[in-house]
């Protein structure tokens, strides 16, 4: 049970895909200009990662070592038509504003990078945790800069005003960057120095001392 | 010059990596040398330039809405299958590149090495087709616009690489190292293509 929660537990602060592992940064920055897109994009790859996960865990013994990235791209890609097909159904609008990133799922390195590093090798229950756990994580990042998005370039929060903004008659005068592009490079880049001064294991080693990028090596 | 147009607008304005986040893992992970930057970069372009007018005329004559009237059968429409045909164009075209590469130009081959694998996983080319597609380019578009934004992300990266590269002997606080300080430039350099915002011939 210890392990359990340990696996569900540790990808929220001190293995974070997003913050350390550096899985998924495309869609944790493109889709956070405000927070309800934001939160249908957390809920559409938590559900990928943990089904997929749990799903790859489960034929792993029938997979061909050689084959195995098509094997999992087409499941992943199968619940991602799901989830897609669902979120046009029931959420049109927000999911118009998604746009391309919910297809994007498919090759958000989050899914796939798990599948190969715990789904290959344990059981279908703790794969399912340990994909909740690090859809969790990276909606837990989302989360945090979409409300700072949100609430600091337009004054609102899920669409409802909390700075009255200057154009409304109040007195926040709205930060237009934070609705651009590179506001949310920097506020990754912010949120990864504080949780690394907090947790003072995860800072990197100097720059000029050469060490591997495991992105390759997931491959 | 429209297509002139096109291809400012998809290599700058709206730049795949500093616009809309893609291949951003790629990205961050293979940006510590120019040179395998400038590698990574050519792959992208020329696989780019393949996947997103093939996956248009798989759209076009197969999956859209009607798109099989030419067998008979105008009440079809499979485009829901979208994205699991589009990976795996791009999954199948990618093994096929690495093959002919390995056979006809093995020089190629060995500097491109592990990236070209890895460009199947990378966002920036199923975006691209993922962009076309909701764009609804014609064949011509697409073909500039899958070198446009092809080229938009390899200059991208290149940059990167060549200022991480004079970066690694400065004095960076602790936490910032790395990843961290690699955001805060990628934000710097996102502005300065917002620069190019507006730009039209």
């Amino acid at each position: 049970m210890a392990e359990a929660r340990k696996v569900l537990i540790d990808p929220l602060v001190d293995n974070n895909p997003v913050t350390l592992q550096v899985l998924g940064i495309c869609s944790a920055l493109a889709v956070t200009t405000s927070l309800m897109p934001a939160l249908l994009m957390c809920l559409a790859l938590t559900s990928v990662a943990a089904l997929s996960t749990a799903a790859i865990s489960s034929i792993r013994n029938r997979i061909p070592n050689n084959i195995r990235i098509i094997v999992h791209m087409t499941i992943i890609a199968s619940f991602v038509i799901v989830v897609d097909q669902m979120l046009r159904a029931y959420a049109f609008e927000t999911s118009k504003q998604l746009s391309v990133f919910v297809g994007l799922i498919i090759t958000n390195c989050i899914v796939l990078g798990r599948a190969e590093a715990f789904a290959m090798k344990n059981g279908v229950g703790m794969s399912f945790l340990d994909g909740l756990g690090n859809g969790l994580g990276y909606s837990a990042i989302l989360i945090i800069v979409a409300t700072l998005r949100e609430l600091l370039g337009a004054g609102t929060l899920l669409g409802y005003p909390i700075l009255p903004t200057v154009s409304d008659g109040g007195w926040y005068e709205a930060n237009g960057l934070m609705l651009l592009p590179p506001s949310a490079f920097f506020i990754i880049g912010l949120l990864i120095w504080a949780i690394r001064s907090w947790k003072a294991a995860q800072a990197e080693a100097p720059e000029y001392r050469i060490h591997e990028v495991h992105r390759t090596e997931v491959l | 010059m429209d297509y002139l147009n096109l291809f400012i607008q998809a290599a700058f304005v709206e730049n795949l990596a500093l616009a809309f986040f893609l291949g951003m893992c790629t990205f961050l992970a293979v940006s510590k040398k120019v040179e395998t930057a400038i590698g990574l970069g050519t792959a992208v372009v020329v696989i780019q330039v393949i996947t997103v007018p093939v996956n248009y005329m798989i759209f076009t004559f197969l999956l859209a809405d009607g798109a099989l009237a030419w067998a008979g059968l105008p009440d079809i429409d499979l485009s829901f299958l979208g994205l699991v045909s589009y990976i795996g164009v791009i999954a199948a075209l990618v093994q096929i590149l690495e093959m002919t590469l390995d056979k006809y130009f093995p020089k190629l081959y060995n500097a491109l090495g592990i990236f070209l694998p890895l460009i199947t996983v990378n966002c920036a080319i199923l975006g691209g087709t993922l962009f076309m597609v909701e764009r609804q380019y014609d064949l011509g578009e697409s073909l500039v616009f899958g070198f446009g934004s092809g080229f938009g992300w390899a200059l991208a990266v290149i940059g990167l690489a060549g200022i991480r590269e004079k970066l690694k002997y400065s004095d960076v606080p602790v936490g910032l190292q790395g990843l961290g300080i690699t955001f805060i430039i990628t934000g710097l350099m996102s502005l300065s293509f917002m620069g190019f915002s507006g730009i039209k011939l």
